[in-house]
């Protein structure tokens, strides 16, 4: 009955989805506030199906209900709790419901929590969000319904697949979706803003905090991807520019650029056309990315062409809503008025700067990853876009962005004083060059490359710094004063001064660790000793353990430093029996923000056991950056001008009030 | 989502006999040429992956390739010599970082074309607009304005 109610509660949305399609657009056109209230109505109650028919999937997981072949395919009596849970979207169909279920919850929020919007605004947006929705749901109706049944229930299921078995499956996923699909609130705020015709400065208002909510978890969902990458495929590789990978890293560039373009638009009224376009862009990646991870055509295209009704329907939506988006905004961006005014060298122009850069990135990593596939398709011509690429192209794009960094917040707004600006930023300046002297000295040669990128990193944390300095007036004034007009200060100054922090924080991670990455590749027998950057690596032995539904050898190794002993690392292999397939588990040992990192490869009949063991040093700033950054994130938006929101058109509210 | 793909191909990989990527047997004794198979390794796709480098995958075939990379470089080969050597068997797919040539051409350029036609472009509208707003002149506030002003300030300076 489980199955057949959460299939049910998924038909109903589908229904409360077509009915806030149109309705509240038809009380938008008649003026009819009750018509238009219909919408929120729909939107919370949405929420509420698609919660329950996500509660019925994880039930039906939790209770191993293999007769429902979703839970055949991917689950496991003997598989733990927690592992059953996230199971639930270690799929195609179970993912594809958390996004919908994700969908509605941001419609909810925007239902709930939006009575400050105009009435006709909030109904506008909320049709939006249900033609989406509308769409979604057709989709896993009718091609990816998790709520199938087998005719002849099997006894046992064929377990998630081994790699997914990780803490990791319980965030990355959740986190991911709430930063992609987040990006639909202001990609439904700017349809609605072309549907209307108006646009000001308070619709960035509204806009810029749903922005926010869902670059801090894409921030944080890309990161702590990258993290589980690092520590669970067994070779410390943390970033590879795979398709899949670029999927998500297009919506974070695009929406990074429409976070400092709403900024502008919100503060001096200019750049609206080209905010709104963002906005638009933003979200059609994410549905890109959507596209290329769930039609399969990355991993092939005849993979694609085999089986196409998934790809081809995700393709449909795709279309319809990028290509009728883009028409709405050619037909009607030159309607909106332009607003304020400002020179080249100003803070207008910065942000200006900072959003071409990120454009132009962001092209890089469309072109690379679609450049391939319409190649083969079209000039039946095969190749490959691979990290040597973006390396060359994408990494000087972020030199130049990072090099900017600085200059931005600290530019006045209209006409902004350059030289001025690099007269304070001299102390970031010397400090930066005098990390480049000592990191170039201590290396003794070697390439430039690298000393020059860790002094850019300490530039862009130097110059964050110097904003927060100069702000608070630290040095010049007295103490007493400084921390009065620290507390005065905008809380969203110190989210963009930690936020910039963390990429300069990044940088120096992705460098050091690239650069200075020492690793020992061999086949080690019991007592033998490997010598890496200083550490001493004994291995004491190899033992069976059994886990709840997997085998794993464990090698126990035992780290010293200068003689002294450090800790005893433990790295396996599991073997799982129901797919028959294995996963390596990395042991870490963190020292500072390094970390040593051993994997293991196959034992060899005489007992040894081929072994890689690397020091990563300075590894962990790669990920302490993005959580800098999110934190600047929410720290901005706990800011008291997005938390009051903006206030409503007075004359707008005689006639709507009292039929709310 | 995204590691769920990779996932499906790690899985893949792992069903196939584990192999593991560069493994202690393949390692050269010259650690100069060693240098140069890795470096090469990591410009060349293993293509029965799924976009990873020879260097990073544990496929059998990446480990023939790596073998064969070495195989060349003790054979006396330049690295440019390997790649074309590989290239001549695999095709240009087995290069990640593409040739620059015509079929590529627009993959190489975009990035400095958008960026300082971009960059032009934006510059001149910029400088243009605030140009042409500067001409004129803001006009003199009226009295009644003048008026809401000195209070608006008078109240900013008594509540800071």
């Amino acid at each position: 009955m489980i199955a057949e109610s959460g299939h049910y509660a998924l038909v109903l949305a589908l229904g409360l989805a077509l009915i806030q399609s149109i309705v509240p657009l038809i009380g938008a056109r008649l003026r009819d506030a009750a018509l238009m209230s219909v919408a929120r109505s729909t939107a919370l109650a949405q929420l509420l199906f698609v919660g329950a028919s996500f509660v019925a999937l994880v039930m039906l997981h939790v209770n191993s209900d293999f007769s429902v072949a979703n839970v055949y395919e991917n689950s496991h009596s003997m598989k733990p709790l927690i592992y059953k849970i996230t199971g639930v979207w270690g799929n195609h169909e179970g993912s594809m419901l958390l996004w919908v279920s994700i969908l509605a919850l941001f419609g909810g929020l925007v239902a709930a929590f939006g009575n400050n919007l105009p009435l006709s605004l909030r109904a506008h947006v909320l049709a939006v969000q249900a033609w989406i929705a509308s769409a979604f749901y057709l989709f896993i109706l009718v091609t990816s319904n998790p709520f199938l049944r087998i005719v002849n229930p099997p006894i046992e299921g064929r377990d998630l697949n081994p790699v997914l078995q990780d803490i990791g499956l319980a965030v990355h996923p959740p986190m991911l979706y709430l930063g992609y699909v987040g990006f639909s609130i202001s990609f439904s705020f700017a349809i609605a803003a072309l549907m209307e015709g108006r646009i000001d400065a308070a619709w960035a208002r509204w806009v810029r905090p749903w922005t926010l909510v869902a670059w801090i978890f894409l921030t944080l969902g890309i990161a702590m991807g990258s993290y589980w990458a690092y520590y669970e495929l067994g070779w410390g590789g943390w970033w590879f520019w795979d398709p899949v990978e670029n999927a998500s890293l297009m919506p974070w560039l695009a929406g990074t650029a429409l976070l400092h373009s709403a900024l502008v638009m919100e503060k001096r009224n200019a750049l609206k056309v080209w905010t709104i376009l963002l906005s638009i862009l933003t979200f059609s990646l994410s549905l890109l990315g959507t596209f290329l991870v769930r039609s399969g055509v990355i991993t092939s295209v005849h993979a694609f062409a085999t089986d196409p009704t998934r790809g081809v329907f995700i393709l449909l939506i795709l279309c319809l809503f990028i290509g009728g988006s883009l028409s709405l905004f050619a037909g009607r961006a030159t309607s909106l008025k332009q607003g304020g005014l400002f020179a080249p060298i100003s803070r207008e122009g910065a942000l200006v700067l900072n959003n071409l850069l990120l454009t132009v990135a962001c092209a890089v990593v469309l072109f690379g990853t679609l450049y391939p596939l319409a190649m083969e398709m079209l000039a039946d011509f095969k190749m490959s876009v691979g990290a040597p690429f973006y390396n060359l192209t994408f990494a000087p794009l972020f030199a130049l962005l990072l090099l900017a960094v600085p200059f931005g917040p600290m530019l006045a707004w209209k006409r902004g004083d350059l030289l001025g600006v690099t007269q304070r930023l001299l102390a970031a300046g010397v400090a930066s060059l005098v990390t480049v002297a000592i990191v170039w000295g201590w290396v003794r040669g070697g390439s430039a490359l690298a000393p020059l990128a860790i002094g850019l990193g300490v530039f862009v944390i130097a110059g964050a710094v110097t904003d927060l300095v100069e702000r608070t007036g630290l040095v010049r004034l007295p103490f007493a004063t400084v921390l009065h007009r620290a507390r005065g200060l905008p809380r969203s100054a110190w989210g963009t001064a930690f936020a910039h922090a963390g990429l300069g924080v990044a940088l120096i991670g992705i460098v050091c660790e690239t650069t200075w990455n020492s690793e020992y590749i061999a086949t080690m027998k019991q007592n033998e000793v490997a010598h890496i950057a200083g550490y001493d690596v004994k291995l004491d032995g190899l033992f069976q353990r059994q886990g709840p539904n997997y085998r794993e050898m464990i090698a126990e190794f035992n780290v010293s430093r200068d003689g002294a002993m450090l800790s005893v690392m433990t790295p396996s292999k599991r073997s799982f029996t129901t797919r028959g397939s294995s996963t390596t588990e990395a042991a870490l040992l963190t020292r500072g923000a390094s970390q040593l990192y051993i994997s293991l490869g196959d034992a060899t009949a005489e007992g040894a056991i081929a072994v890689r063991i690397y020091h990563k040093p300075l590894v962990l700033l790669i990920w302490w950056g993005p959580v800098l950054m999110a934190f600047g994130g929410v720290l901005s938006l706990s800011d008291r001008r997005l938390r009051v929101g903006a206030p409503k058109p007075a004359r707008a509210k005689p006639r709507l009030q009292p039929a709310e | 989502m995204r590691r769920m793909m990779a996932a499906f191909v790690a899985l893949m990989l792992l069903a196939s006999p584990a192999a593991y990527a560069v493994q202690p047997d393949e390692i050269m004794s010259d650690p100069v040429k060693e240098g140069r198979a890795r470096e090469l390794s990591r410009e060349l796709r293993c293509m029965v992956c799924q976009n990873q480098s020879i260097d990073d995958s544990d496929a059998p075939l990446a480990r023939d390739l790596r073998l064969l990379v070495r195989e060349r470089i003790a054979a006396g080969d330049s690295n440019s010599q390997v790649l074309d050597f590989l290239v001549a068997r695999y095709g240009e797919f087995v290069l990640l970082k593409p040739r620059f040539e015509r079929q590529t051409l627009l993959l190489w350029l975009l990035a400095p074309v958008l960026l300082i036609g971009g960059g032009l472009a934006l510059w001149l509208q910029i400088r243009r607009r605030s140009r042409s707003g500067a001409d004129v002149p803001a006009p003199p506030l009226t009295p009644d304005e003048e008026a809401r002003l000195a209070a608006l300030m008078s109240d900013d300076a008594k509540s800071s």
